[in-house]
């Protein structure tokens, strides 16, 4: 009967403890993209998603700013640093929108009332995504708020900031990006 | 008279009537939804978060709960705007099936195991009762004898 007993009882311990670890490892942020570009190298993008338009009907996605450099900027109204930044990203949307670039913001994990409240509140003139969930920022391997990814002129990641921006960053990062050819 | 008694009994229906429908529906509270909803940001559930986002989904909640809605129309608010994650129960798809399923197994397993050794007991007791129970050691079996046959004289 010992005998009978101690196969069904291990397995079931080690599905458990297996069960256990593929829970713990899937919860941990992915570190592919920032790996990838602090050697320099540009990575195609986690997941091109389509995501619902803030304030307005259907969806958007990157694979609408094809041939365009994006500062994909992550940010939610309820996130201090991301309001602190949101002149500077609107700032640099108007500048990039001049030569051929634009910000994309995706608003994460909020109602989309007081997302929009925000935008009126900062003047926001660029488009917004939002993800309610903050499955399409996980997949970038989203470790805060705000984060900001630069997408060059071939819609790969050329650039990743984990935490806010500085005028000096959006200067070393962007301008070689926008001069560049579609 | 009896038209007198029937109005007086159509209005006792009438009066009765916004009261029923609602009971049907009870109005919402924020402490009955908040154990039900997660915080999206903190993991936890809302009615023990303390943060930013936790502050505007209560916000968002007390605001639809002042709107007249119901607890199922603010949960269904809750999916539309934040996505089913929203929601305190794991979803029945994917990983998160697990938590449905462990339990249950679990329960089998365990019903499955006093099963056999219910049996197994049913099985040992009887074997154990033919035999008589363990021998006696000869020596004691006799001592046993001069005893009992001591009392009977």
């Amino acid at each position: 009967m010992r005998a009978r007993v101690y196969w069904p009882v291990t397995i079931a311990a080690a599905l458990l403890v297996g069960l256990l670890a593929y829970g713990l490892t899937t919860t941990g942020a992915d570190t592919t993209l920032d790996a990838a570009t602090a050697k320099g190298e540009r990575v195609e993008p986690p997941t091109r998603a389509s995501l619902p338009v803030l304030g307005g009907k259907g969806t958007g996605s990157l694979a609408d700013y094809e041939g365009k450099v994006v500062l994909v900027n992550v940010w939610a109204s309820w996130c201090e640093p991301c309001r602190d930044e949101l002149p500077l990203i609107e700032q640099a949307h108007k500048r990039m929108s001049r030569r051929g670039g634009t910000v994309l913001g995706i608003d994460v994990k909020e109602n989309s009332g007081a997302a929009l409240d925000a935008v009126e509140e900062y003047g926001l003139s660029f488009p917004n995504l939002r993800d309610p969930d903050g499955s399409f920022v996980r997949a970038w391997g989203q470790t805060g708020y705000p984060e900001n990814y630069v997408i060059d002129r071939q819609g790969r990641v050329a650039a990743v900031r984990r935490f806010p921006v500085t005028q000096k960053w959006l200067d070393d990062t962007l301008p070689s990006l926008l001069d560049e050819p579609a | 008279m009896t038209r007198a008694l029937l109005g007086a009994v159509l209005l006792v229906l009438a009066l009765a009537a916004p009261s029923a429908a609602s009971a049907q529906a009870p109005r919402a509270s924020l402490p009955d939804i908040e154990d039900e909803v997660m915080c999206l940001e903190c993991g936890t559930a809302l009615n023990v978060s303390t943060s930013a986002v936790a502050d505007q989904e209560r916000d968002f909640i007390a605001e639809l709960i002042a709107q007249g809605k119901t607890k199922a129309q603010v949960k269904a608010a809750l999916v539309s705007e934040y996505g089913p994650r929203v929601l305190a129960e794991p979803q029945d798809a994917g990983f998160e099936l697990t938590a449905w399923l462990v339990p249950v197994l679990a329960g089998l397993g365990a019903l499955v195991l006093v099963a056999l050794t219910a049996r197994r007991w049913r099985r040992v007791r009887p074997a154990a009762t033919a035999a008589g129970g363990p021998r006696m050691d000869p020596d004691d079996e006799r001592r046993l004898d001069a005893e009992l046959a001591a009392f009977d004289r």
